[in-house]
């Protein structure tokens, strides 16, 4: 059976009934890092340096080596990189099963209210009106809050750092649990620097979608970009993060498959 | 009188770039005592401590009663201009193209009769003051000035080329949101620079004081994270035919006291860290504009001239409560002084500067005295405008230094409390 579906398959990618959608950002060294305050311990931005480029250091060859920390440019979140999530099994990238790195996805579009309120938070209300319109979120499906903050011309833009801290949007507290509770969601996604709003650590608990999704074992997307060209439903998402041993995250490319409008 | 300095042309494109010619920097061992002391602002010349002979040159043995036990301590820099004349030929490829060039023998208060370069605000006779300054080769020469100050007398051509005065020239301040790197800028203005390329290594963080010197039509706000080779190069490319004068202000300092050292942490990410900005960025921004400063050190009166590093004091005496900062900063030295030396065939001088501990977050908990980043910013101008190369700032840094020549192992000892 499978060859004939997985043939079927191809054959509407080939046709272009289906498209591929590249969810990722660029990873280069202006790309901005979630900047923590600064006695914590900083993440890693991504830096490149030139091993050889056809010249005396390899006459045929051209590569880089490079540095980042786990949670730089598109990555994925694995339960383990929340407290709440420590002691959850299979919790770290390497020991996720693989069946999770293919799931369909809900984009749920808030960039209007975004565009508005860099601070806007989704709300249990918020999903429920858009299922009204776009059916009820499947079982074990990725949430994506769109909200066109990729966007944003300028890592100033994009960080939007004020002397109280960032202002992005993301979910509140009680969005979170319901989503688990109530439809068994498999992660939540979003467009900027992390799942939770930027000013997220004034919620209760603080970071709720660290908070709640890890310790239920489920996953996280961020820094993710072209939202924007997939359907609120019928999307399929492969993010795989790389196998790091007790990983607990991954830069990673994110491709989706939908339908061609 | 000395002519003020006139505002330099903008560059001919079609004239070829005059290549850096040097003066001749072959010195004898015991002469290097001299750019010791030239290198350092101060003026010392070999005293016997058999006779109290003051010698010029410098030499082995005494040479009023052959004792070996000569001394370098400073002495009286007056002396009497006894004979001046003004050379207009030379057959030495630096001097050549300075002509015409004063020089003059001075009887010293102290003792000897030395033969200077004469500032051309001396009178044919009368006193003078004399200085050691570095040279284009980075070695010790005697200039003679007037007694008295005269107004403009920094912009005399042949004192200029001992000096690296920031006046007219363009200077590229590496981080130009931290304390250090705004102090520097407003420094830099004062003393009349032409522009300052204010490097802005958080484009994300809004810093007042930068804001508000950008404002001013002479600052250039540039984009520089010396972390990033592709940023570092990037500007480069793009200014790096311009930076007459650069000033190192990027600066990775982290952690409270106690935190820093070795033991006290679990990982290196801090000490990592430190070795980015503070090592690997130096060797980063050498990298990039090294080669243009270098083609350009003869390059009309705003020529390339100084590479500035801001080192710390425990750069040659470890602070173990801040041991892996410490550590970068004595590899940061060395480099400094690597690249020094790649340098000096150049005519551009590496300015290294120790201060002490500086009024700044990551010192909160270090008890006074700190050196505000002006007083850092202003012994930089003074270092460039009397042409030295080694400049410890303020009580810590000075009294270290002392203490290194007298007991290095009670440094160590002390420093480790």
């Amino acid at each position: 059976m499978t060859q004939p579906v997985l043939a079927q398959f191809m054959t509407e990618l080939l046709s272009g009934r289906l498209k591929l959608v590249d969810l990722t950002q660029t990873l280069a060294p202006e790309f901005p890092t979630i900047v923590l305050p600064p006695e914590f311990g900083q993440a890693w931005p991504f830096r490149v340096e030139e091993i050889s480029r056809y010249d005396e250091r390899g006459p045929a060859w051209y590569w880089n080596n490079f540095s980042m920390s786990e949670h730089t440019g598109t990555h994925f979140d694995a339960p383990i990189h929340w407290v709440t999530g420590k002691d959850q099994p299979n919790n770290a990238v390497d020991s996720i099963p693989v069946d999770n790195f293919i799931a369909a996805a809900c984009v749920i579009n808030t960039s209007a209210e975004s565009a508005d309120n860099p601070d806007f938070l989704l709300t249990i209300d918020y999903v429920t009106r858009w299922e009204e319109q776009h059916g009820r979120i499947p079982e074990r499906a990725w949430v994506l809050m769109r909200t066109d903050w990729s966007k944003r011309a300028t890592p100033k833009d994009y960080l939007n750092m004020a002397e109280d801290g960032a202002h992005s949007p993301g979910p509140d507290a009680e969005v979170v649990p319901w989503l688990i509770r109530e439809r068994n969601v498999h992660g939540f996604g979003t467009e900027s620097i992390g799942t939770d709003a930027g000013q997220a650590h004034h919620l209760n608990p603080p970071y709720p979608c660290h908070y709640y999704m890890h310790g239920n074992n489920r996953y996280g997307l961020q820094c993710l970009t072209n939202l924007d060209q997939l359907p609120p439903q019928g999307a399929v998402i492969f993010a795989a993060p790389l196998k790091i041993r007790n990983g607990s995250g991954s830069p990673l490319r994110v491709l989706a498959l939908a339908p061609s409008a | 009188m000395t002519a003020p300095l006139a505002t330099p042309k903008k560059k001919n494109p079609v004239q070829r770039t005059r290549l850096a010619t040097l003066p001749p920097g072959a010195r004898s061992r015991s002469a290097l005592g001299l750019t010791r002391a030239a290198a350092e602002g101060r003026f010392e010349l070999q005293v016997c401590a058999d006779c109290a002979t003051v010698q010029y040159p410098p030499r082995e043995v005494c040479g009023h009663c052959l004792s070996e036990q000569l001394d370098w301590q400073t002495v009286d820099n007056h002396g009497e201009l006894i004979a001046t004349t003004t050379l207009r030929h030379s057959n030495d490829l630096y001097f050549r193209e300075r002509l015409p060039w004063r020089v003059g023998t001075v009887k010293m208060a102290a003792g000897p009769v030395v033969v200077a370069h004469v500032h051309e605000d001396c009178a044919a006779s009368g006193t003078v003051r004399l200085t050691l300054k570095l040279d284009r080769s980075g070695q010790a020469v005697l200039h003679a000035l007037p007694e008295q100050d005269t107004p403009n007398m920094n912009d005399a051509a042949q004192l200029r080329e001992s000096t690296c005065d920031p006046k007219h020239r363009r200077v590229l301040v590496t981080d130009g949101k931290s304390a250090m790197g705004i102090a520097v800028a407003r420094a830099m203005l004062d003393a009349g620079a032409a522009a300052v390329f204010l490097g802005d290594p958080t484009p994300w963080k809004t810093v007042a004081a930068y804001d508000t010197l950008i404002e001013d039509e002479r600052v250039q706000p540039v984009d520089l994270d010396v972390t990033d080779t592709d940023s570092v190069d990037r500007l480069a490319a793009s200014i790096g035919g311009k930076v007459d004068l650069l000033v190192n202000t990027a600066s990775y300092l982290r952690g409270n006291p106690g935190e820093g050292g070795i033991l006290g942490r679990k990982d290196v990410i801090l000490a990592r860290d430190a070795m980015e900005v503070n090592v690997l960025g130096l060797m980063r921004l050498a990298q990039a504009f090294g080669p243009g400063m270098r083609f350009r050190a003869a390059d009309g009166t705003n020529h390339a001239v100084a590479w500035v590093n801001i080192l710390s004091i425990h750069a040659l005496a470890p602070l173990p409560a801040r041991g892996a900062w410490s550590a970068s900063m004595a590899a940061a030295l060395s480099a400094a002084l690597t690249l020094r030396a790649e340098l000096a065939g150049t005519g551009v001088r590496v300015v290294n500067i120790f201060p002490g501990p500086i009024d700044e977050e990551w010192e909160q908990l270090t008890p006074p005295p700190k050196l505000s980043p002006a007083a850092v910013a202003k012994a930089i101008i003074h270092a460039l405008k009397d042409g030295v190369e080694d400049v410890y700032v303020g009580d810590i840094a000075e009294e270290i230094r002392a203490r290194l020549r007298e007991n290095h192992k009670a440094v160590e000892r002390e420093l480790g409390q």
